[in-house]
């Protein structure tokens, strides 16, 4: 649930990404951290296992500039993918205003983005939330692998049937490796969840 | 879904905790929410934490304590209380939706602050009684 401090005019907001394990939600991070380095006043938070894998979460702060004569601040974080850590995974999503999901193009992982999908349902549930109204955007990450054609893919097709058949929400093609479509999935992220804050900001 | 405090509270909430808490030698305080929002934010003027961050863990941090607590079949630890060198933190629950960390030195002894924070957390929950939920 966002904050709105109206002496100070300033609004905070909290944006998941959510997705199964090496999904690529950290790297997505990683690259807003670095392609935003003047708007992050701050180093990005991860606390993970030495393997890298995320073990609570990683956050960061993302200053927006001005909307409607407001300061916007987005804290993006990042859940653990892994099964085991679904009871971390939970915590990080109290309060969440906005979810990106982060599923992996690649076809050995077709399950595990469904299973991940609804985990997210189930997890939202708990705290009266729905997965039909939460702003809410889909990533199909790892794109750039489909290009040398070892590795193969899910045709996009068969993503779009086996996650977005019923929520329809929008959905961009990216690799968060390269970077290509991280901003656009952020933008549009963060444009639903002000939509859905705007009846607060008087 | 958001939730607001406005002008006059705000204002309420940072006289509250400059009182109790800042002018009784804390180093920082942070009323931050449950999802790590930050509140308000005080300070001495000799603090330079990075308190996003700080809000983001120590919301964090509490999740995860009171998720133990609950596994061991208790409802809440009472105590969260970090202690380091020069500096030491304190968690408070205010209510459900809202928690009170306060960064003090040496100075400041853990039973005067317990004390302190008491007092404050009293006079916050009647200023925030009726924040606007929408
Ligand atoms: N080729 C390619 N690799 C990617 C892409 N995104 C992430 N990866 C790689 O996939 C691996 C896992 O990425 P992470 O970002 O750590 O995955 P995660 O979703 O945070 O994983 P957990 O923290 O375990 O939940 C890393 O080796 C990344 O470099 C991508 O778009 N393309
Ligand atoms: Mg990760």
């Amino acid at each position: 649930m966002a904050f709105i401090n109206l002496k100070n005019k300033l609004v905070q907001a909290k944006i998941v990404f959510y997705g199964p394990g090496r999904c690529g939600k950290t790297t997505n991070l990683e690259y807003i951290f670095k392609k935003y380095q003047s708007r992050i006043q701050s180093d990005m938070v991860s606390i993970k296992t030495h393997g890298d894998r995320t073990l609570f979460f990683d956050f960061l702060p993302f200053d927006m500039g001005k909307i409607k004569g407001y300061d916007v601040k987005i804290q993006l974080y990042t859940v653990p993918g892994q099964i085991k850590y679904n009871a971390t995974r939970k915590l990080v999503l109290k309060g969440v205003d906005g979810v990106v999901f982060v599923a992996d193009s690649m076809e050995v992982r077709r399950k595990k983005n469904i299973l991940s999908l609804k985990n997210l349902q189930d997890n939202l549930s708990e705290y009266n939330k729905n997965i039909f109204k939460i702003p809410l955007v889909l990533q199909y990450n790892k794109r750039d692998l489909g290009k040398d054609g070892v590795i193969p893919l899910l045709p996009l097709k068969t993503m779009e049937r086996d996650l977005n058949g019923k929520l329809k929400v929008p959905a961009f093609q990216a690799s968060a490796l390269s970077g290509k479509n991280v901003i656009p999935t952020l933008k549009q992220i963060i444009a639903k969840t002000m939509i859905s804050l705007k009846e607060g900001l008087k | 879904m958001s939730y607001a405090f406005d002008m006059e509270q705000i204002q309420d909430i940072e006289d509250i905790l400059t009182k109790e808490l800042v002018e009784s030698g804390v180093h920082s305080v942070l009323l931050i929410d449950m999802a790590g929002n930050i509140v308000a934010t005080l300070d001495n003027g000799q603090c330079k934490h990075d308190v996003y961050s700080l809000a983001a863990l120590a919301a964090g941090n509490f999740g995860a304590v009171s998720s133990m607590a609950k596994i061991v079949g208790e409802d809440e630890f009472s105590l969260l209380f970090h202690k380091g060198e020069s500096e030491n933190i304190h968690f408070s629950k205010v209510n459900a939706e809202f928690l009170l960390i306060t960064l003090f030195g040496a100075d400041v002894t853990l039973g005067f602050l317990r004390l302190k924070v008491a007092e404050a957390i009293k006079q916050l929950l009647s200023v925030m009684d009726d924040s606007e939920i929408d």
